[in-house]
């Protein structure tokens, strides 16, 4: 199927992230938390059990100083496509209670926090850590469920959670569109709240199918790599880097 | 009570003092109520009473299941040898084969209900089941598995000699008795396909180098691994628990020729096992590694626990030794080699579900993280002690009340 026909078919959202523009402030991490209801405690110097849809890493060229370099990676959920992008992604096709599913429509995969069990498996299968188990119930500061999100559900005790893409947004962004009488969610209509809210634009959100959206053009940088590609995963995130070191770092690379 | 009790053993068995055994029973009911506390506070407070984290989705409770459904293989495994292949002589630990079977995989169940985070929707896994998990596969063929050695096991508790006085239970017994090549069959197919499966969920993870495998259609390699080595290795728990039982009760149970028999196969399977094992691992690290960017040395260094030595002891200490021992007639016909192949394919196989679970985890794949490790917390220790107590209990109740070992009475008149 050519790019063109491919693109009336179905989208397929995805991001491109400058890392040289990230200044490693976090607020992508804010905007996440605070947009999709994620929870925190009380203590969280555990990060093994912190919730995290959108984690930042902090990478180094492995060199002493004065020689040493920085780079901050931010990791949402990667929404492979698995090999062919036939939906075949690490988590969705091994989740026993198809609690995890890839929309054709979009490329997304989703979380039914409902149909959860929380066995695991997803985690486990999952190459990017990008998936997380609530270990307790959230408990929220007094006062704050009054701010939380009215459009993203909350999540129980026992059940798997990451990034959905800020889904919800895609869904206003539908209703909208169809209300006004079109039936195209426009690039602008829909974007995620780590995009919005970062302050030095490193992050683009688009369909990576439509060639009027930014990231159809940023993915063909020659700077341009997704994490782990030789797995075969197939993620819809592409990072931008003019450093050989931090593009050589997202992949195992053998001489 | 005590001539209450001497009337539901079976005749002509000599039993320890009612005394005695309720005295054992209490020592270890100890160990089982700790076990209970432990479930009791996960299903209340939740899988935070673990010490499992986001890197260790699996962690001790997967590996104790998939190591006692592997040790529970005798029970499918002898029952094929028996009732369709129709090695006669197996009927006499057939009885016991089933227990443990029963005990394992009621473990395995209870294990499994622990350790989801949601227990109130385990039915989930039936009602909105994913086709092409392998867990849902599991889930399906263990629960059918855990049905059909109810059927094998209850037969031998109408035999106890208070049941077995009631015409229908009886009658019961004995008709099922005649159909139970039907069921050992069943029992055989379905667990081919869920051992299969369970060497197949760590094995379809194509994101997770170390465990993943090529394979044949939908099932990775490790699928017939594992079947394959349950069928080896679950004859040797079945050996290593009669010999056990033997020495509690200071009596000889089941003839040697039987045991031979048993060994003589499960070394056979052993053997041919290990070599596939050892042509899995060649074609893993020359062919599937190195277009994932990986090399082999990658799991076994830079980290403080896990080297060369894990994979030598399952393929080696664990599989070629136990191998060999269990194929010479020699050896293994000398009590003391018996023994020690049969804990070290226990070891090797219990090895094997460890790595292809918990190692897994523990290996970093993107360039920039690291090794993780973890402890499990007492609350885990403990509900993984349990199935072990209750197992323990499971075997002295049937011991005592029922006609396990048809040569008991041959062997100790």
């Amino acid at each position: 199927m050519s790019e063109a026909s491919n693109h009336g078919a179905s989208k397929m959202y995805g991001m491109v992230i400058d890392l040289d523009k990230c200044t490693g402030c976090g607020a992508c991490m804010v905007a996440c938390m605070a947009e999709n209801n994620v929870p925190f405690k009380e203590d969280e110097s555990d990060k093994l059990k912190s919730i995290t849809w959108l984690r930042l890493y902090k990478l180094n060229n492995g060199k002493p100083f004065p020689d040493v370099q920085i780079c901050y990676l931010p990791r949402p959920c990667m929404h492979c496509g698995g090999e062919g992008n036939h939906g075949h992604s690490p988590c969705v096709s091994v989740c026993p209670a198809t609690a995890t599913d890839y929309d054709l429509e979009t490329g997304i995969v989703s979380q039914i926090y409902t149909r959860c069990f929380g066995c695991r498996y997803c985690m486990a299968a999952c190459p990017y850590h990008a998936r997380y188990f609530n270990w307790w119930d959230p408990v929220w500061p007094e006062g704050m469920e009054r701010y939380l999100n009215p459009n993203v559900s909350v999540r129980m005790r026992g059940v798997v959670e990451k990034c959905s893409f800020c889904y919800h947004r895609y869904q206003i962004a539908k209703n909208n569109a169809y209300n006004n009488g079109s039936r195209e969610v426009l690039e602008h209509e829909y974007q995620t709240a780590c995009t919005q809210a970062c302050p030095a634009g490193s992050i683009t959100f688009g369909d990576l199918n439509n060639p009027k959206h930014e990231v159809y053009k940023l993915k063909q940088n020659k700077n341009a790599f997704r994490l782990l590609e030789k797995l075969k995963t197939n993620p819809k995130v592409y990072y931008i880097s003019k450093l050989e070191w931090v593009r050589k770092l997202g992949d195992n690379y053998r001489s | 009570m005590d001539s209450l009790d001497r009337a539901f053993i079976p005749s002509g068995a000599k039993r320890c003092s009612l005394f005695q055994f309720t005295s054992f029973i209490s020592v270890i009911g100890i160990v089982f109520l700790w076990g209970v506390y432990a479930m009791l506070l996960i299903w209340i407070k939740g899988l935070n009473q673990t010490n499992m984290n986001d890197a260790y989705g699996f962690a001790l409770w997967i590996w104790a299941d998939l190591a006692v459904i592997a040790l529970g293989g005798g029970a499918f495994f002898t029952g094929l040898l028996r009732y369709v292949i129709g090695k006669d002589e197996l009927k006499n630990i057939i009885n016991y084969a089933v227990i443990i079977g029963f005990i394992c995989y009621s473990s395995a169940l209870l294990i499994l209900a622990i350790d989801i985070g949601q227990p109130l929707r385990g039915w989930f896994i039936f009602w909105h089941a994913n086709v092409h998990s392998m867990l849902t596969e599991v889930a399906f063929c263990l629960s059918c598995y855990f049905i059909v050695l109810t059927i094998e096991y209850l037969p031998l508790i109408f035999e106890n000699p208070q049941i077995d006085k009631i015409p229908f239970y009886h009658k019961l017994s004995h008709n099922m008795h005649d159909v139970m090549a039907i069921f050992a069959a069943t029992g055989a197919f379905l667990s081919f396909f869920h051992q299969g499966s369970l060497g197949g969920v760590s094995g379809v993870m194509y994101g997770r180098p170390f465990a993943y495998r090529e394979g044949i259609f939908i099932w990775p390699w490790t699928f017939f691994l594992f079947t394959w080595s349950a069928a080896a290795c679950g004859p040797c728990f079945t050996i290593a628990l009669t010999k056990l039982i033997e020495k509690i009760t200071k009596k000889k149970l089941v003839k040697d020729n039987v045991i031979d028999l048993l060994a003589k196969i499960s070394g056979w399977m052993l053997a041919s096992y290990t070599i596939a094992k050892i042509i899995d691992t060649i074609y893993w690290v020359y062919s599937t590694l190195p277009p994932q960017g990986h090399k082999f040395m990658d799991f076994y260094s830079n980290n403080s626990f896990y080297g060369l030595w894990i994979l030598i002891l399952e393929v080696v200490i664990g599989g070629a030794v136990p191998a060999f021992i269990l194929v010479s007639e020699k050896l293994r016909c000398n009590k003391s080699y018996l023994t020690i192949a049969v804990i070290l394919a226990i070891i090797g196989v219990s090895v094997n579900r460890w790595v292809m679970v918990v190692q897994a985890l523990a290996i970093p794949v993107l360039p920039f993280e690291s090794w993780t490790f973890y402890i499990p917390s007492w609350q885990e220790v403990a509900t993984t002690i349990l199935p072990v107590a209750y197992g323990v209990i499971l075997i002295a109740l049937s011991y005592r009340y029922l006609p396990i070992f048809p040569q008991e009475k041959e062997l100790n008149n």
